[in-house]
């Protein structure tokens, strides 16, 4: 594997992680409000499937989606920003942490109703077979969702119609608070695909090299006209569902099982011992990444807010009592 | 993505080149689609059997043979995520037109409706276009039963972000939904379920009114009667009757609930001093009741009493034809409300 790439997916996590420890420290302060959920312990599964895409494919993903944002190209100053509600936010302030877009990254959302990804990506899906195009479509979403009505409906859909589209489990194993096995009478969410007649497989989500090289199959898969494919990325989330949640359903044993495995810490063992990085790179790197952080929370700072009430209702601006022009 | 074609000189395909000087209200729907998707390839419609069947209301007729699968596309029954897939389309340069079969259905899509696409626009800053029009039909037809037989305005009137339209002629059936798939805002197209094989005058050639404008179907000097889809008829109705005792009752056809021509009928009150607002979906808290108000306050020293309301009755709709019946205004009770509110009359008359 190239070592720039190595190096390219060792930013990108970092990038994650220090990004959401410094939204979290914001959150504290007061500058972030509403709902906040964040991604610490998930990094490889955003930066694996990402880095695996084409530009011209488009990403449907959940309200986690700060990190998916930022490797689709998204600055982390727009996104910092739209969490603090200014108008410098990739949604100038209107959407907030749950509702990141932004078209010219072909960056579809940011949905905060579960299972409302599916439909979308398939309507993508469905828009660019129609059209004859080479594109695909990243769809996320995580395990507490696959028990939405949207899940099979759209799943079927896909497959019947042989739509681009690679669904991406991000199984991190909670919906908020309850465990899948709670939750699925079966776990292994990848398996599902067969109820479609679909591929599908499982991953290690904790492992960027292999989620990557998994992706790199499955949209092959994808691009060749076969149709949809499900991936299982089977991960874990270290903090809380949001910063309202003190994840006192499970324990410290628990988490600190899964810590061992971090996916950061994991990739730069591997690549110390091949040689792929030297400790003077990751320096290097971690030093670029602490200034573009401390820089996007300054420049949410900075950021003014949006003053248009009405702005973006409509197309055009429409008085409700002034049916004609 | 590859660029959205527009043609031009291909707009006689379906219709003949002179069409006829009436349709039934599908037809025009029919041919409203056909024009459009001539037009623009960015255009497709989906929903349960509207392709090879040719639609439940026919609507769809002989689209799916002209233009093919994948703009004519058969759905399973997954009201929830083909209406979604509309939004995601709409998204990325696509026009859908998702057919709900009934309004009934709609109620597994309000998610994709009122969460997904009356809200993109806005939620991304105005980054987002959700150019989607969703039909339905509605309204009590004959004996279908409780959960066949509503009437879903009050669902959506109240939603920022969403267009709300209710034709009731063949002529508006026609212009309101080209209309709207040239819309750039996602909109709702509620039609009535008995109206779909009424026929109607029909002119391609007449200039159609603005999208949102109402209609006044029959000028009369005492009153102002305030409806839309099949109540239009019972107040054209009611109007006969009262004519016949010499009271004139002007009928307006208000052709869109969000937003209202509230400035025709400011006027139209202005010279009538009084209304009444006929609905055929329950009373309390439908979109009569916004009517009333918005009315009430623009027009209160206008007018000589209270602007009153003949809705549907807040139960469930039966399934007995004589209670069905009960349940929804008649002209007899516009033609009752009409008389009581003469004769509550205030100091000035």
């Amino acid at each position: 594997m190239q070592r720039s790439l190595i190096r390219q997916f060792y930013r990108d996590m970092l990038l994650a992680r220090q990004f959401e420890e410094a939204a979290a420290e914001q959150y504290r302060q007061g500058r972030i409000a509403g709902f906040l959920h964040l991604y610490p312990g998930e990094e490889a599964v955003a930066v694996g499937t990402l880095r695996a895409a084409d530009p011209g494919d488009y990403v449907v993903s959940t309200y986690r989606e700060h990190v998916h944002a930022m490797v689709r190209g998204i600055p982390p100053e727009a996104v910092m920003a739209e969490l603090f509600g200014r108008a410098g936010g990739c949604s100038r302030g209107y959407g907030g942490s749950m509702h990141l877009f932004s078209p010219e990254h072909r960056f579809l959302g940011g949905y905060a109703i579960v299972g409302e990804t599916f439909p979308v990506a398939t309507g993508v899906g469905y828009w660019l077979r129609m059209t004859d195009s080479a594109d695909a479509v990243l769809c996320y979403f995580g395990d507490g969702a696959v028990n939405q009505g949207t899940f099979h409906e759209s799943l079927n859909m896909a497959s019947l119609w042989k739509l681009p589209i690679l669904f991406v489990c991000e199984n991190n194993h909670y919906q908020i608070g309850t465990e899948i096995h709670r939750h699925s009478a079966l776990a292994e969410v990848h398996r599902r695909a067969c109820a479609y007649g679909m591929l599908g497989r499982r991953v290690d989500g904790m492992d960027v090299l292999a989620v990557y090289e998994a992706s790199r199959e499955a949209l092959a898969q994808v691009r060749s006209g076969a149709g949809p494919f499900l991936l299982e990325c089977e991960t874990y989330r270290y903090r809380g569902h949001s910063m309202a949640d003190p994840a006192s359903y499970r324990s410290a044993i628990e988490v600190e099982e899964l810590r061992a495995r971090d996916p950061l810490a994991s990739l730069w063992r591997k690549a110390e011992a091949a040689g792929w990085m030297t400790a003077d790179e990751r320096r290097a790197i971690e030093a670029e990444v602490t200034a573009a952080v401390d820089g996007a929370v300054a420049f949410a700072e900075q950021s003014p807010p949006p003053t248009e009430l009405q702005a973006g209702v409509y197309a055009r601006p429409l008085d409700l009592y002034r049916g004609a022009p | 993505m590859s660029q959205r074609r527009r043609r031009s000189g291909n707009l006689g395909v379906i219709a003949p080149a002179e069409p006829a000087p009436e349709l039934r209200l599908w037809e025009a729907l029919n041919l409203a689609l056909d024009r459009e998707m001539a037009q623009d390839d960015a255009v497709f419609v989906l929903g349960e059997d509207v392709g090879l069947y040719g639609g439940s209301y026919r609507v769809t007729q002989g689209l799916w043979a002209r233009y093919g699968e994948w703009r004519v596309r058969d759905t399973p029954i997954s009201e929830g995520s083909f209406t979604g897939l509309g939004v995601g389309a709409a998204l990325v340069g696509g026009r859908p037109v998702v057919e709900i079969m009934t309004v009934n259905f709609a109620l597994l899509a309000l998610d994709a409706i009122i969460n997904m696409a009356a809200k993109l626009r806005y939620m991304s800053g105005n980054r987002l276009a959700v150019p989607l029009v969703v039909r339905m039909p509605g309204g009590v037809a004959h004996q279908l039963g409780a959960q066949h037989s509503q009437r879903l305005e009050h669902c959506f009137v109240n939603v920022p972000g969403l267009r709300v339209l209710a034709p009731g002629t063949p002529q508006d059936a026609y212009w309101q939904l080209r209309q709207a798939i040239r819309d750039e805002d996602p909109i709702v197209v509620l039609e009535h379920e008995l109206l779909y094989f009424e026929s109607g005058p029909f002119d391609e050639q007449a200039a159609p009114p603005p999208m949102h404008a109402a209609v006044v179907r029959r000028p009369g000097r005492d009153f102002t009667l305030i409806a839309w889809h099949r109540m239009v008829q019972v107040c054209l109705e009611a109007a006969d009757r009262l004519a016949a005792d010499g009271i004139e009752a002007e009928v307006v056809d208000l052709r869109s609930l969000r937003p209202i021509d509230l400035p025709l009928l400011r006027e139209s009150v202005g010279r009538t001093h009084r209304a009444l607002v006929v609905e055929e979906d329950c009373l309390f808290g439908g979109a009569g009741a916004e009517i009333a108000a918005a009315l009430t306050e623009a027009a209160f020293f206008d007018l000589e009493g209270p602007i009153r309301r003949v809705a549907g009755a807040d139960v469930p709709t039966p399934y007995n034809g004589e209670l069905e019946a009960a349940s929804i205004p008649d002209a007899a009770a516009v033609v009752a409300a009409v008389r009581a509110a003469l004769e509550q009359a205030g100091p000035g008359a």
